[in-house]
């Protein structure tokens, strides 16, 4: 086989929103870059985000007031502290410039209308008069978990619509993309890295990508949850795969996983969080609103752990509407009329249409709560740096950079895919203009190697044995009963043991095609032992955390405990070790002191230090768990107090 | 929940195009599966089910199978439409699939629309046309709502190929903008974000392989998943290359 070998100054795996925004800061930077991507970019999971991306533009009346400090205040407390406040700033500060550069590379963005504006706002019908001075400004609608109305959208094709103007922009600038593409192994030399290795998918064959500086971009791990997820096929996780598989970068908080409130069931695809915030309810069997007596305040617009942690609870009373397929809840939207729901939410009147036979002006719409998001990923400093390997960047989903600490609000990931684009983009093009790509190619060879000697051995393996998509429906049917929205101890133990189990079953695994070519089975099992490593140590990751914090949820844990584990979780597991190795850093410096959240439980365990306490050493602390040094120093973005100012 | 839940069990032939251009032994052909119909099953489902459990040979592409990221374009019983969002109860018996014309194929199912729809993107200069930079100090500048939602949509398109495989001229040449192309046209066309004027419109859409390529059958307006007016994106075309060759 000839051994291709490719060079770049920047190599991008993932073509979505953050990857592709990354690619641009880099290539406008002047730079060489080439894009990997499973599929065509503008296919990427980008695609599906729905209802809004978070900016305090306060434009519209009820969004009026609004500033960075109200949206750093949500997000924080939206973490349920577990966020890096740094990072959450930054991000704040930096959302209102991506969201206007979003219009200016051609979104759609809906405009305010001056003059009377028909909503619906916690059960009521109400006229606002939006102020003409403001009509044709960027509009704002209501999402989970925030004081002001603040994501910005184009009706309910949000993320489609921001990729499609950024990849417009990936073409203008003429970046080179390989589409069908699968990142497979990192090329490292211990603490450097210079590219990878990439299998391709239309024809099977390796090759090598070496690089200055490499950005994974590869989005969530939602299919670890098998099909209980309303993430892509193309969500598995194989980004973080291949970092942890280097042992030496390590994953944050991989057991902080989202589940969103309003998945249809049961194909579990995805009904925007934007339906609740345009004025939808959540109604039990008997059609009664049980959020209004679960959280008076906020009602259906908690944050999603808390309300996916009601929906289940109320299914687990037994107020659930039974199906063949299990029970689920109603997703009423009849109020808001068809006019509404053919342009708001069009795109939400449409899968039910099509997928469901349901028209939503006239029918319940059946939901249930399934993974959505991933916090966790590869840990990486305010850079996009990641952890203890010089060259490795990593944006959006596949990162935990950490903005979203145990739970993120609603249109946040969405806005942080642009903003982690710009700001890692302009650390990467900083980090490849001084670097010379002076690799030992014996490196890349070495690891192409590995890769394709993997796939030789999946051919080479004959006999009986157990197939790999049987392995894969019992990974998915574990993590959803055992490390789903309610954890217990017991449980996840017999998780963590189910999984090893199925990671020896995976190295007995047999295949039944020895296809020539991309071959979609051989492409699958490649990814299926990458997959139960990142369900693994999200399982093990949960049973360690003794507390509940965000959508980590523990029966047995029950309350929030800042006295002992407000802190990141780490690990690092080399490709060839028995057991992962878990650590904890300090979550990053605290300014916004850890208190209630305004919603869901005030219980909680409180710090036994103070915050000046907790801070004195954290900078050093998170040193010794490999973050590496920033651009600018760490804490200079703090606007230490700033969430104090009268707002 | 729906009528559509048919309540006797069918057992469904399948006809499946079968190719691997990497596999020298291989030979275009059809093949043949079965496999009992189950409630709100789409193609997305039925054809994994076939996959996983009686040929893991077969390729075809998913991937939100919600109908927005356009991967799963393919011939459903001679028609384009998006597998995932098919119902198989929608379909009878006999189902038979083939890949969508025009584009390059990959293996079986699955073919190269990628390469297509960034061809189309870089010929039509399918992007914002502005002198101005971007001022990240500045408000954003106003649009009429009106006007957002018209351009939205056009931008509506999911670049899945349906239209293009259904397209007559599409298929016979192979420069021709297709429909998906000038609906992407016309979305910047009506743009005042973009800076292109009349002469510049004229260069991309006026020739034998823009619009006046069209021969008027339409067939894309009918099997557009997003319900996409192209007819009336065709006839906007036609009446504002018309009035630019007038005023010049």
């Amino acid at each position: 086989m000839s051994a291709e070998l490719i060079s770049t100054d920047v190599l991008v795996i993932g073509g979505g929103l953050a990857g592709e925004r990354c690619a641009i800061e880099a290539a406008a930077a002047g730079h060489d870059v080439l894009i990997l991507s499973l599929v065509p970019p503008r296919r990427s999971h980008s695609c599906a985000a729905q209802g809004g991306m978070q900016a305090a533009l306060g434009n519209c009346v009820k969004a009026a007031g609004d500033n960075t400090t109200l949206h750093f205040l949500d997000t924080v407390r939206g973490s349920d502290w577990g966020a890096d406040q740094e990072v959450a700033q930054i991000f704040v500060e930096e959302a209102p410039v991506a969201v206007r550069e979003l219009a200016h590379f051609g979104v759609p963005w809906t405009r305010v209308r001056g003059g009377k504006n028909s909503y619906v706002i916690k059960g009521e019908r109400v006229e606002i008069e939006e102020r003409i001075e403001n009509d044709g400004l960027i509009m704002h609608r209501d999402f989970g978990g925030t004081a002001k109305w603040r994501a910005c959208y184009a009706a309910a094709a949000t993320g489609h619509a921001a990729l499609y103007a950024v990849d417009s922009e990936v073409v203008r600038l003429g970046i080179t993309v390989r589409d069908r593409t699968d990142a497979v192994e990192l090329i490292h030399d211990g603490g450097r890295c210079w590219g990878a290795v990439a299998r391709c998918l239309r024809t099977g064959r390796h090759f090598a990508v070496v690089a200055k500086a490499t950005v994974i971009a590869t989005g969530g791990y939602g299919r670890i949850y098998g099909q209980y997820t309303t993430n892509a096929t193309i969500n598995e996780g194989m980004g973080a795969a291949i970092a942890l598989n280097t042992g030496i970068v390590p994953l944050g908080n991989m057991e902080a996983v989202q589940f969103h409130p309003t998945a249809l069931a049961p194909s579990n695809i995805l009904i925007t969080e934007g339906s609740r915030g345009d004025g939808a309810y959540l109604l039990d069997k008997d059609l009664h609103r049980f959020m209004v007596d679960a959280e008076p305040e906020k009602q259906e617009l908690a944050s999603r752990d808390v309300v996916s942690r009601h929906m289940k609870q109320r299914m687990r009373d037994g107020m659930g509407v039974d199906t063949p397929y299990g029970p689920h809840l109603w997703l009423d939207l009849r109020h808001l009329g068809e006019q509404h729901l053919t342009t708001k939410l069009r795109e939400v009147f449409e899968i039910c249409r099509d997928f469901a036979g349901l028209n939503p002006a006239q029918d319940l719409i059946p939901v249930q709560p399934t993974q959505h998001y991933s916090m966790g990923g590869v840990r990486a400093n305010k850079d996009g740096q990641a952890y203890n390997m010089a060259g490795l960047f990593v944006a959006g989903e596949a990162s935990c950079w950490d903005m979203h600490g145990f739970n993120r609000l609603g249109g946040n990931s969405l806005a942080e895919t642009v903003v982690a684009g710009r700001i890692v983009g302009r650390a990467v093009a900083g980090f490849a203009g001084a670097a010379s790509l002076d690799v030992n190619t014996g490196v890349a060879f070495a690891a192409m190697q590995r890769a394709e000697q993997r796939a030789a051995e999946w051919l080479a393996r004959t006999g009986p044995g157990p197939d790999v998509y049987t392995i894969r429906d019992a990974m998915g049917e574990t993590m959803m009963s055992k490390v789903g929205i309610f954890r217990k101890g017991d449980e996840l133990e017999r998780a963590v043991t189910e999984l090893r189990a199925l990671l020896a079953d995976c190295d007995k695994a047999v295949l039944r095609s020895k296809a020539p070519g991309m071959n979609p089975e051989l492409t699958f099992a490649l990814r299926l032992r990458n997959m139960l490593r990142l369900a693994y140590v999200t399982a093990k990751g949960a049973l360690l955390r003794t507390e509940s914090r965000g959508a980590h949820y523990r029966s047995d844990y029950p309350l929030r405990n800042d006295a002992e584990w407000l802190n990141r979780t780490l690990v690092r597991w080399a490709a060839d070790a028995v057991e992962p190795e878990f650590s904890y850093e300090p979550v990053g410096e605290i300014d916004l002191p850890p208190g209630h959240r305004g919603y869901g439980s005030d219980e909680r365990i409180e710090m036994r230090m103070s915050p000046d306490q907790y801070n004195a050493d954290v900078y050093a602390r998170q040193a010794e768990h490999g973050r590496l040094a920033t651009s600018e120093a760490a804490g200079s973005r703090m606007r230490r107090g700033a969430w104090q100012e009268p707002v | 929940m729906s009528t559509k839940a048919s309540t006797a069990t069918r057992r469904l032939q399948f006809e499946i195009f079968r190719y691997n251009p990497e596999d020298p032994e291989s030979v275009p052909q059809m093949q043949a599966y079965e496999l009992d119909e189950a409630p709100y099953m789409s193609l997305y489902i039925a054809l994994n089910r076939i996959r996983e459990r009686q040929d893991p040979s077969l390729q075809f592409d998913f991937a939100c199978r919600s109908a927005i990221c356009g991967s799963c374009g393919m011939m459903v019983n001679g028609r384009p439409a998006l597998g995932c969002r098919t119902l198989t109860s929608d379909l009878p018996e006999l189902i038979r699939l083939h890949p969508l014309p025009v584009f390059k194929l990959i293996g079986d199912l699955s073919v190269d629309t990628g390469t297509w729809f960034r061809q189309m993107v870089e010929t039509s200069e399918a992007w914002i046309h502005t002198e101005r930079a971007f001022d990240p100090e500045a408000q954003e500048e106003r649009m009429d709502d009106e006007l957002a939602q018209a351009i939205y949509e056009g931008e509506r398109c999911i670049e899945c190929g349906c239209c293009v495989a259904s397209c007559g001229v599409a298929n016979v040449n192979a420069e021709f903008a297709g429909p998906a192309g000038l609906n992407r046209i016309a979305r910047f066309m009506i743009d005042p974000r973009d800076e292109r004027g009349a002469a510049d419109w004229f260069e991309v859409v006026s020739s034998e392989d823009g619009v006046f390529g069209c021969l008027g059958m339409m067939a894309c307006h009918d099997v557009c998943p997003k319900e996409l007016p192209l007819l009336e994106v065709h006839a906007y075309l036609r009446r504002k290359i018309l009035a630019a060759r007038f005023a010049s």
